[in-house]
Formats: C-alpha cells, structure tokens, sequence
C-alpha cells in the first residue's frame, strides 16, 4: 500500500494513495460539512460544501472527488470557505421550500444540521417557492421533490447497492427533479423493490415513510454504510 | 439613564413567537423594571407605532398590505430592528401559499376546494381587511434587519441571548 503524505490546516498526515481529501480528512478527526457523500456510495461532487482549498490551485475543490497526492496543501477552514458555504448553503435554501416547522424530518435533518454547523441562520437571497409537487403513489414511501436538494443519494443507492436503479435526475438547470422510473408515478414502478434504501439515504426530508408527521420521522443513518461494507469488506454485522 | 424603549410587532405569522417571547417567565419581570414597552399588539393597546423605539422584535411575515406599510415604519423609527423566528426570517409557513399564483387561489383553495361544509369566501362587508401581497415575503426582502432570532419558535432561552446585550448597550452575539 503506498502512502501519501500532505498537510491538512497545517497539520502533517499520512494518508493511503487513491484516497480522497475527504476521506484522509476524516480519518484524521478533520471536519468537512458534506451533504452528498454518504459512506457507501460513489462521490458526486454535486453540492459544493465539501470545497476546500489547495496550494498552487486557484479555483476551490471538492474534497470528496479530489485524491491525495504527495505534499500537497490543504486548508479547509479559512474564512473564504466558511463565507462561500455559508452562501451555498442559502442558495440550497432558497432554492427549494424547506420549511423545517412542517417538515417531517424537522430535528432529524442533515440539511437543518449543517446549515447550523456552518453558522447560517437566514438567507440573503430571495426564496424561489417552486411548485415541484408532492408523488404518494407508492403505498409506503413518499416523495415531497420540494424538499430536494438534488444531492442524488436516492439515485445512487437505487443503483449501486440495490441494483434496481429506480430513481434518475430528469431536466436542466432550475428545472432538474428526481424522477421514478421513466417518470412514472412511484407507485407504478415495477422495478421498485420497496426496500427503503433511498428513505434511509436522503439527508432531507423529501423522501419519507408514509404517515410520518412533522419532526418524528428517524432514518437509519447507518444501515447504508453497513450494506455496503458488508459487501465489500464482508463485515457481517454492525 | 432613560429607560429602554422596547416594542414588539405582530405581522402575520401565528403569535407562536410571542409565546415563546413570554415564556420568559420571572425573566419578564427584570425586563419591565429596565425597558418601557411602547407598542405591541399582542400585548399592549398602542394604536400607532411610536417614534425613537431602541429595540423592537418583530415576528411574522410580510403578508398583507398592512405589514408593508408597518415594517416601513418600523424601520424608520427602530434603532434595533430584530426579526423574531422563522416567519419574518424567510417567511416560514407564512410563504407556504406563496407557491399559488395569486392570493384568490390561495383563499379559493383553502375556504372553499378543501372545505366539506358550507363552503365559501370570507366575508368583508367593510372593506377594511388589508389586501393579501402576491407573495408572503421575510423581513430582509422589504427593509434592513439588524439581528436574526432563528426558531419556530425561537426558544425563550434563545431570545434572551439575542436581547440582554442590547439591554446593556453591547452589541448582541451575532
């Protein structure tokens, strides 16, 4: 195994070469807010709040697809980034409608978590209110696309740990969605197993167990990592 | 010293914040002796929103004809503006109706589609109701905020925090 080393905030690590600055991040007590990573799953890059800084790179990088390399520098706390997520984090918010007092996943929310953890507490920018609509077809789970942060956790769990790949992104731009199926109503996909992995990958409270009222719907968190290290590391329990 | 001159306003959210606001218990007491409370409607009887106010929280969004023309003045004789909870923050559930076109499908859906019994309109025989906006709207999207209490509601604690310093003449935690 060969190893890296870098220097994260200063700090000289070792890290396995093909890691990313994420990984080598945590395995260092180093935090970085991310919405999209979910342990288990590819790395997207899709909601820029694991971006962090690089010597001798001019533009910002995601940690969580960018690998290690030998000697490299990296900041992931200056004020530049903690003003930049800050300002990602409400466009996220205002883009959508998250209106954490109705919300089913209110207390039990990635999303409502790392805006606090990166200290948001209003939005600059004026909230869009789009009218995405609500699918409750499916007799036990429901997707409220409101509540989409478009982080495509549900798409890639559907793909690579299920296999039934029931969920993809349809549109461009302002008008991108997560569909089912062949944008089908949920209920109607055959391919659908009802395992409820996508309800356990979603940070948010866009998809969710059926009859759950505000603020009391728990996710397993860790049941997606666990699948997956139980098939590649063949760790048979948690 | 002159007392503090402190007022609370109700734009249109669901008083939960005041609520939270008097959930300050004994609190209260020890505030009373150190500010003069000038207006609030849900507490008070002031008909006009007075001039030089020192600190004022303000809960609720801007939803109706009325809150504009309110806030304006609030801001024009507020020194510390605050918007208390969610509502006047980013207007909250207050701005779940702004997904409807127009504030007549807005009260078409909700006293008359989805109604089982005696379905109909408001009445308003005097007129005297303010006109709904097309869109319910947060504090910072019509005047300058000076600090955020974040919350549905935001705890008692929470506003404590946001209000002792300025009772001091510091400057809150931001």
């Amino acid at each position: 195994m060969s190893v890296k080393t870098l220097t994260i905030n200063g700090e000289l690590i070792s890290a396995r070469a093909g890691d990313t600055i994420l990984q080598a991040a945590k395995d260092n007590g180093i935090y970085i807010p991310t919405l999209c990573h979910l342990e288990g799953l590819s790395d997207i890059g899709a909601c820029r709040m694991c971006m962090v800084e690089v010597e001798g790179i001019n533009k910002l990088l995601s940690a969580c697809v960018t690998e290690v390399a030998e000697g490299m520098v990296v900041a992931t706390n200056t004020e530049k980034l903690k003003e930049y997520r800050r300002m990602n984090m409400e466009l996220i918010f205002a883009e959508g409608n998250h209106t954490c007092a109705v919300c089913v996943a209110n207390s039990n929310c990635e999303l409502q978590d790392t805006a606090v953890a990166v200290g948001m507490e209003h939005t600059r920018f004026s909230y869009r209110f789009p009218d995405r609509g609500v699918d409750l077809s499916h007799p036990q789970f429901g997707i409220d696309r409101n509540r989409c942060i478009l982080c495509t956790r549900c798409v890639r769990v559907c793909d690579e740990i299920e296999g039934a790949h029931v969920w993809d992104i349809a549109n461009r731009g302002e008008e991108a969605e997560i569909v089912s199926g062949l944008n089908q109503p949920w209920g109607e996909v055959d391919a659908c197993t009802a395992c409820g992995k996508c309800v356990n990958a979603c940070p948010t409270g866009a998809i969710s167990y059926k009859g759950s009222s505000v603020a009391v719907m728990q996710r397993d968190r860790g049941r997606i990592p666990f699948l997956a290290a139980a098939r590649e590391k063949q760790q048979w329990t948690r | 010293m002159d007392k503090i001159r402190f007022a609370t306003v109700w734009l249109s959210g669901c008083v939960g914040c005041h609520m939270s606001f008097l959930d300050l218990d004994e609190w209260l007491v020890e505030l009373a002796d150190r500010v003069d409370l000038v207006y609030s409607q849900a507490i008070a009887d002031a008909k006009e929103y007075p001039e030089n106010v020192d600190i004022c929280l303000v809960e609720g969004a801007i939803g109706t004809e009325e809150d504009v023309h309110l806030i304006k003045q609030v801001r024009q004789r507020t020194k510390n503006l605050i918007a208390l909870g969610s509502c006047a923050i980013n207007s909250n559930f207050t701005g779940m109706r702004n997904v409807y076109d127009s504030p007549e499908a807005v009260l078409n859906t909700s006293y008359k589609e989805l109604v089982d019994l005696n379905p109909r309109l408001p009445y308003d025989t005097s007129g005297d109701l303010p006109k709904l906006l097309d869109r319910a709207i947060g504090l910072s999207d019509a005047v300058d905020v000076d600090l955020t209490i974040p919350g549905c509601p935001p705890s008692a604690d929470r506003i404590k925090a946001a209000i002792e310093p300025l009772l001091e003449g510091k400057e809150s935690v931001k």
